[in-house]
């Protein structure tokens, strides 16, 4: 049962991942999308060539969550556009575990543009990335994988809805608002002149927390949701 | 419940239409004075407004899993009246912060999760109105991440707020504001529970007449 | 699974009937068509038969099993959409190896590579369905259908766009599937190729059952005066 699960899973993301690296597509432009963010902010919010302390972690998150939901949608698009999201669907398999198939996938295309963006946002704001590199890289990748769990499952709960585009970033952003708060609170902690550990490894807790409820209640209401 | 929703409305109306003689003649609060007394209505709005994440939520629930059709009704009537009690609470919530603090808002935590939760019930009223057919499935998946979440919201938002000097201390429930406080809250409570059950019972009329409208030229 | 139970079945769109009181039964070894105008409801029904629509009322049995969303139920059927539902971006050998590992079956490589050969594309199987012509990708996409060995195969228009060869081949491979033993649910507007290819034709105009009779010939004549 777990088996196939898993197998399934496996299988799914590495047909996203496969169809990505021959097209890049969704890579780079969310690649770009991303760093474009984090120019348009520094230039609203940097003045006389400083920025505001903290400012850094914020846009850095703000970046992440803004083309994490560019890419969400990216990639159920072109499920649709073959009409494939269809087989998947159809096929005998468990259902939830093609919704984790597709998450692990965004996921690792996300964890791949913020590997680009880290080091940028470092440059421009000097922050320390590499004071504490083990939690800052769990951090990332606990607050990236809770916002693409919830968004994996209203990306392909949207996919056949008119105003795809603009609903998903309305049912996202005030749900994954715990996510933002503890990503940024946490990178600021460790970006901090005197970075504050204990702070940062509370919310990493936080959010592993958060990420364990919603993927288990993602995992159950995946099929109910899906079916028509 | 539905022989009731005549009369709590009419004596609801009533309560609340004597409401500002009852509260005028309520002691003033030490600190804030005659502004805390926004209190006695933004108070049981926010009540109802939790109350209103809750039934949507429970309700969400028995439809995506136990496909009750009823459910449904029910849920989207409490988004509907959530966004009216959140909004109720929102503005009254900034009017007294204006006239207490100065400021029109605060980055408290509980007005803010209040906002996101308003944000939430919104997004699911605008999901069943722009997504097209089959929207109540989706909308009901979404209704459990936002209410599931509450919680995290508060617990989130409360912990951000700490790290922050405060300017000011939203005070905790005072225990002896008595009757104008249990007047207030039963006129609102039968006001919601009325107006849910109102639109709860509109929106499983709709679904009937739908049903029996397909049914019409059956052979 | 030797017969398929189609009971009253209706779908609606809000207030729109796409279909109602839908009747029939069919056993194995039959080739059903379901004949009609633009928007009678062929597709709907197709997916109502493929569990990817739940009807509004009534019920589809599957030999001894009610379509409650199982594996086990969608483990006995293959669709063949209009659309196709291969990944452009895959190759046919890695469409057709994807598939087979999300239905779980074991030795794929082995079955991917008969899948091919009936397809006739040995020599394609490493190109890139992008570049394949439409009789082409109907071959992959069919042999993707019949991977797991359906015993109820559906079919979506499924002789658009095709020459005369592919056409044949479509029909020889649909007759062999129908000597083994499967049931098979077409929806198709190509009387001509129908003729004499169907056991068993019903009529849908505007979602309704018009007519429907068992006698496989003069096809055109019995549409015409179904339908209009």
């Amino acid at each position: 049962m777990i088996g196939s699960f898993l197998r399934v899973a496996w299988h799914v993301m590495r047909k996203d991942l496969t169809v990505e690296v021959r097209s890049r597509e969704v890579l780079f432009t969310t690649l770009f999308f991303a760093v474009s963010v984090v120019l348009v902010f520094s230039f609203a919010i940097v003045r006389e060539g400083r920025a505001p302390d903290d400012v850094a972690a914020g846009i850095l998150w703000v970046a992440i969550s803004f083309a994490g939901t560019l890419a969400m949608g990216r990639t159920f698009e072109r499920e649709r556009y073959n009409d494939t999201l269809r087989a998947l669907i159809l096929a005998p398999a468990d259902r939830p575990a093609i919704y984790m198939g597709k998450l692990l996938g965004l996921l690792l295309l996300m964890l791949l543009v913020e590997a680009v963006l880290l080091p940028l946002v470092a440059l421009l704001f000097s922050a320390p990335i590499l004071a504490f590199p083990v939690h800052l890289t769990l951090l990332l990748t606990a607050g990236t994988f809770g916002f693409c769990a919830v968004g994996t499952l209203f990306a392909a709960m949207l996919v056949r809805v008119r105003s795809r585009d603009t609903l998903l970033p309305v049912l996202l952003y005030p749900i994954t608002i715990p996510v933002m708060i503890a990503g940024v609170r946490g990178t600021a902690a460790l970006f901090q002149a005197a970075p504050d550990e204990p702070m940062a490894r509370f919310w990493i807790g936080l959010l592993v927390f958060w990420d364990a409820v919603f993927v288990t209640l993602a995992l159950w209401t995946f099929e109910p949701v899906m079916t028509e | 419940m539905r022989t009731l929703t005549t009369p709590f409305i009419v004596l609801s109306a009533g309560m609340l239409f004597v409401s500002p003689w009852i509260i005028n003649a309520a002691p003033y609060e030490s600190t804030m004075g005659l502004v805390q007394k926004v209190f006695y209505f933004h108070f049981p709005a926010a009540i109802m407004f939790l109350l209103a994440a809750l039934i949507c939520g429970v309700n969400s629930f028995r439809f995506l899993f136990f496909r009750k059709q009823s459910a449904d009704g029910w849920a989207l009537a409490a988004a509907e009246l959530g966004l009216l009690f959140g909004a109720l609470t929102l503005v009254t919530g900034p009017l007294w912060a204006r006239k207490a603090w100065g400021v029109w808002w605060v980055w408290d935590p509980r007005l803010t999760s209040s906002l996101l939760l308003w944000m939430i019930f919104g997004a699911y009223v605008l999901l069943r109105q722009y997504g097209g057919p089959g929207s109540e499935r989706l909308s009901a998946g979404m209704a459990l991440f936002g209410m599931l979440n509450v919680p995290f919201i508060y617990y989130s938002v409360n912990v951000w707020r700490t790290l922050h000097p405060q300017t000011s201390v939203v005070p905790t429930l005072p225990t002896d504001m008595g009757i104008p406080l249990w007047f207030c809250f039963a006129a609102f409570s039968m006001l919601f529970t009325a107006l849910l059950t109102l639109r709860a019972t509109l929106e499983h009329q709709r679904v009937r007449v739908e049903a029996l409208y397909l049914l019409e030229d059956e052979v | 699974m030797h017969r398929l139970v189609v009971k009253d079945v209706a779908r609606h769109y809000g207030r729109r009937k796409a279909l109602s009181q839908i009747t029939f039964s069919c056993d194995a070894g039959d080739i059903v068509g379901l004949l009609g105008p633009n928007g009678a409801g062929k597709s709907t029904l197709l997916n109502i038969l493929a569990t990817l629509l739940t009807p509004s009322r009534g019920s589809v049995q599957y030999g001894d099993q009610q379509a409650v969303d199982g594996a086990v139920v969608r483990g006995l059927i293959g669709m063949l959409g209009h659309d196709l539902f291969l990944y452009p971006e895959l190759t046919a050998r890695e469409n057709l190896t994807f598939f087979a590992h999300l239905y779980g079956l074991p030795n794929a490589a082995r079955v991917v590579d008969a899948a091919l050969a009936r397809a006739g594309l040995t020599e394609r199987g490493d190109d890139l369905v992008s570049g394949f012509s439409r009789g082409m990708r109907q071959r992959v996409a069919l042999e993707r259908a019949l991977l797991h060995d359906p015993r109820l195969i559906l079919l979506d228009e499924p002789f658009t766009g095709l020459d005369q060869t592919s056409t044949a081949a479509l029909v020889d491979r649909l007759k062999e599937r129908q000597r083994a033993g499967c049931l098979i649910v077409m929806a198709t507007h190509d009387l001509d190729v129908a003729d004499g290819l169907l056991t068993r034709a019903i009529y849908l105009k505007n979602g309704r059952m018009v007519a429907s009779d068992t006698d496989p010939s003069g096809l055109a004549d019995r549409y015409r005066q179904a339908i209009t």
